[in-house]
């Protein structure tokens, strides 16, 4: 009986091989690494980790002499699945009309056979956060955060970067409720901006209507997202009494589960007020929100970290907010994160630039950050702060089976990925990109 | 007094400039090899190069070891210090106007991008026209005026753009201030793009026909100048390179018959994201080659961009160099050169060549910058790891000799900054809470 639930539980890992990578290095990111050892993927999940593994009959065998193994790299925002190319606006799907729709869910619109998936993969890119956020309709949409209309987006999903459905890909359907904090000046949750007492003193910085209006605007905003919280929280009274002529909406029906805490509030805030204004709303509604590009670690890190607040940090080769701004401002920004103990994943909020995601990890190394923290907030840290640490994220027994094996260090540009699994598939290393190359490479 | 002296020829011309070694440290000298040894600085040239150097007595000595030096980073595509719009885009052919009239040598990406290591740029005209405006190289002389950031004696250039860009203003999507459908501006599509190109092309000939017959006599009056002309007619006789703005394989191709057609060369095909499907035909024109890296996706014409590109075209024969046309990426070409290494396999020597002594070629600079040669400018830039590493540090750059970036000094000096920008704002809280309401108050951007 146990076994046939397993068998309607696994799905399409069943049918994966048995593979032993063997005398290779292993990096679990979690613990010690282990020289020379043999890794097991059966079923979809690392099945043994260890120096003396007989593989089983008819297991594939792979020669991992020289090479390491590490989990499969987690990306903390994107819009993988949505956006094929973010100037055609037929082929955007994030970004859809309306302030607060949180009923939206960015996992089915997720495009399996999105071109953008194969070009992620090839670098150890296993799984995602997909996000329905932000655009706003125009062409050319898709972007993070710069929606002037949207407040809540809709659900962002964890996914894998493999699978024949967005069903099989989906690691978690509702992994957080989108909201798109607002900003003084209209400058939408993106920008870091100038902080308010130097707005408050240059004409014109917030708009043309001045700070004072500038400020009345985004507090009537703010107000709005509580009015919004009030009536899901009205709701979710006449929905636990039965009330009389209580009848289910949709949009009421998916804040409840972040009423509930058991989703996040993932926040796109980056300026210090925001930030601050987003975490004293979160306090006082009992809800779990991470924070998305927050720019202002320095001022708002102590308060993050008292408050046990996680974060994605954006990419770390970026402009500074200021002309003034230390040139470095972006790539010191996990140093400044990890000195104050703030929790933190990467992301990078941008399909075109996923694949770098391990590079921008290591430009936070250069600038100061250790470098077992520019790992972990790629591989095991980003599944914490979405809830998975206990099935991906690190390699272990008994763990969804999400590896790359890696000629060196893969945070290093030169380093080359030479086998990515994900749920223990074996995942060709081959894309669009790869088959153009080899078609003209061949041209005479 | 002394000092102030020295201050004030430093400003006039390089000769005060200190005389440095740079010793202990890994020297990338792109086009002799790559060995531990020294630098000699001395009147903003690389006075000599070696495992063993003689050091002047008066040498600033700057110890790299375990550092690396490499010649200063050469972006062949680049928009930064320009004051304001980069596209003077109401016409589609926009060869009068010249970017050498509205550099700022104010603009901050200039620090920034030295702080990236970046030496020299190429500052272009915008890609709104299918022939837009005059364009040339600069020194990140950050400090210096407009004219000190020139690069002497440089050929200028010009640029063109094909593909979507161009045709923009030909598709208007909005509608203009009357609520009438906008007006589209000539060309709509590629094969437009292509007839201006021609017609221009077809017109700067017979101008340059009416010049050559008064010249050859110098007698009658004089035919009139046609700005417009003026700068074709210099890319007919191979005095002005025509940078062009290109992403896929046929409009590539049909620019490079044209530029057969009418008897002149492409010196650079910008971008270029399918240079890899017609390598062929770009090695038989002569044309260089100047690409992004991994940038794709972003519009319909970058969706078969692959990051092979830089490594194909290269294996076939182009002259590749890798820029940024972005104020950010400009600020790390050196890991976009590694990523050369990581897609394709081009080897590390070749990858750091196409952010120095390339993109030096397709400008026509490598007499003066682009290696590590005796001779030539010391253009230098030190970095506390490998620098094709994403884990490498710019630590100094010098332009013609002279320490333009030096990120201790960076570092060190923030505080004062952030002091002096606190006082500033103190001040200014002060004089608002002065001014009586309703006074005028001053207007940021007048």
């Amino acid at each position: 009986m146990r076994l046939l639930g397993i068998v309607l539980g696994c799905g399409i890992a069943l049918s994966a091989e048995t593979i032993v990578i063997r005398n290779v290095d292993v990096y679990p990111v979690n613990g010690a690494e282990m020289k020379g050892v043999s890794v097991v993927l059966a079923d979809g999940k690392i099945a043994e980790i260890g120096a003396k593994i007989v593989p089983a009959k008819g297991a594939r065998i792979i020669e991992g002499k020289g090479l390491r193994v590490y989990p499969g790299m987690i990306d903390s925002g994107t819009e993988l699945g949505l956006s094929e190319i973010s100037g055609i606006r037929e082929t955007v799907d994030t970004g859809e009309l309306g302030e607060f729709m949180p009923q939206l869910r960015a996992l089915s619109a997720v495009n399996p056979e999105s071109e953008h998936f194969g070009v992620v993969r090839v670098n150890g890119i296993t799984s995602v956060m997909t996000f329905p956020s932000s655009g706003g309709g125009g062409g050319g949409g898709g972007r993070f955060g710069g929606g002037e209309r949207q407040i809540i987006s809709g659900q962002a999903a964890l996914i894998h970067t493999d699978g024949w459905t967005w069903e099989d890909m989906a690691i978690d359907r509702s992994a957080a409720v989108h909201l798109i904090f607002p900003t003084l000046g209209g400058r939408g949750g993106r920008g870091g901006g100038a902080p308010d007492a130097i707005l408050e003193m240059i004409p014109g910085a917030t708009g043309a209507t001045g700070f004072a209006a500038a400020k009345r605007t985004y507090d009537q905003q703010v107000a709005k997202i509580t009015e919004f919280f009030d009536q899901a929280r009205q709701y979710q009274k006449e929905r636990a009494a039965k009330a009389p002529g209580f009848k289910p909406e949709l949009k009421m029906e998916a804040m409840m589960p972040v009423l509930e805490g058991k989703v996040p509030l993932a926040v796109s805030a980056s300026r210090a007020s925001v930030i601050h204004d987003a975490i004293a709303f979160a306090e006082k509604q009992r809800i779990k929100i991470v924070i998305l590009q927050p720019h202002d670690i320095a001022k708002v890190g102590a308060e993050l970290k008292a408050k046990n607040i996680p974060v994605i940090l954006g990419r770390t080769l970026a402009l500074p907010d200021q002309e003034d701004d230390p040139y470095d401002s972006a790539s010191t920004r996990p140093a400044e994160a990890y000195k104050v103990g703030v929790k933190f994943a990467f992301g990078t909020f941008d399909n075109e630039f996923v694949r770098n995601l391990p590079y921008q990890a290591a430009t936070a190394v250069a600038f100061g950050l250790p470098y077992e923290e520019a790992l972990k907030a790629v591989t095991i840290n980003a599944a914490g702060i979405w809830g998975h640490a206990s099935d991906i994220g690190s390699v272990e027994k008994g763990k969804v089976a999400d590896v790359m094996v890696t000629t060196g260090d893969p945070l290093e540009i030169s380093t080359q990925v030479k086998y990515v699994f994900i749920k223990g598939k074996e995942i060709p290393l081959v894309n669009k990109q790869t088959r153009l190359y080899d078609k003209y490479m061949s041209r005479q | 007094m002394k000092k102030l002296l020295c201050a004030t020829l430093l400003a006039a011309a390089p000769l005060c400039a200190q005389t440095y070694v740079i010793k202990n440290a890994t020297v990338m000298t792109v086009s002799k090899g790559t060995f531990k040894g020294s630098i000699v600085v001395k009147d903003g040239k690389i006075a000599e190069v070696g495992e063993k150097v003689m050091e002047p007595a008066d040498a600033k000595v700057i110890d790299a070891a375990n550092q690396y030096v490499i010649p200063g980073i050469i972006d062949c595509h680049s928009h930064i210090a320009v004051d304001g719009g980069v596209n003077e885009g109401s016409v589609s052919v926009s060869s009068m106007v010249d970017i050498k009239d509205v550099l700022n040598p104010e603009d901050i990406a200039i620090y920034r991008a030295l702080a990236g290591g970046v030496t020299t740029a190429n500052i272009l005209h915008g890609s709104a026209n299918a022939i837009g405006g005059k364009t040339l190289p600069i020194k990140l002389r950050w400090g210096k005026d407009a004219e000190g950031l020139i690069f002497e004696g440089a050929t200028p250039g010009i640029k063109f753009a094909l593909g979507e860009n161009p045709k923009r203003a030909g598709n208007p999507t909005g509608m203009a201030i009357n609520g009438q459908a906008q007006q589209g501006r000539y060309p709509a599509t590629r094969m437009g793009v292509e007839d201006v190109i021609r017609e221009a092309f077809n017109n700067a000939k017979a101008y340059k026909a009416e010049w050559d017959a008064y010249d050859a006599k110098k007698t009658g009056i004089p035919p009139r100048k046609d700005l417009q002309m003026e700068a074709l007619k210099e890319v007919l006789e191979g005095r002005r390179y025509v940078h062009a703005h290109c992403y896929r394989a046929d409009e590539i191709l049909m620019l490079l018959r044209i530029a057969d057609d009418y008897g002149f060369k492409i010196r650079t095909l910008q971008h270029v994201l399918e240079g890899y499907k017609v390598a062929k035909e770009i090695v038989a024109h002569g044309a260089g080659a100047s690409t992004f890296s991994d940038w794709w996706s972003y519009k319909a014409e970058a969706f078969d961009a692959i990051p092979y590109n830089a490594a194909i075209m290269q294996k076939k024969g182009v002259l590749v160099s890798l820029n940024s046309d972005d104020a950010e990426l400009m600020r790390h070409l050196n890991t976009e050169a590694g990523k050369a290494v990581k897609y394709g396999g081009v080897s590390e020597n070749d990858a750091l060549a196409m952010v120095t002594l390339n993109p030096a070629k397709q400008l026509g600079i490598d007499n003066r910058v682009g290696s590590i040669e005796v001779g030539k400018d010391a253009d230098l830039v030190i970095y506390d790891k490998f620098p094709l590493s994403d884990y490498a540090k710019v630590q100094k750059v010098l332009i013609d000799g002279t320490v333009y970036f030096d990120r201790d000094n960076e570092v060190s000096g923030r505080g004062m900054k952030q002091a002096e920008k606190q006082k500033l704002i103190d001040k200014e809280k002060q004089n608002q809470q002065r001014t009586p309401p309703g006074a005028p108050t001053r207007r940021v951007g007048q």
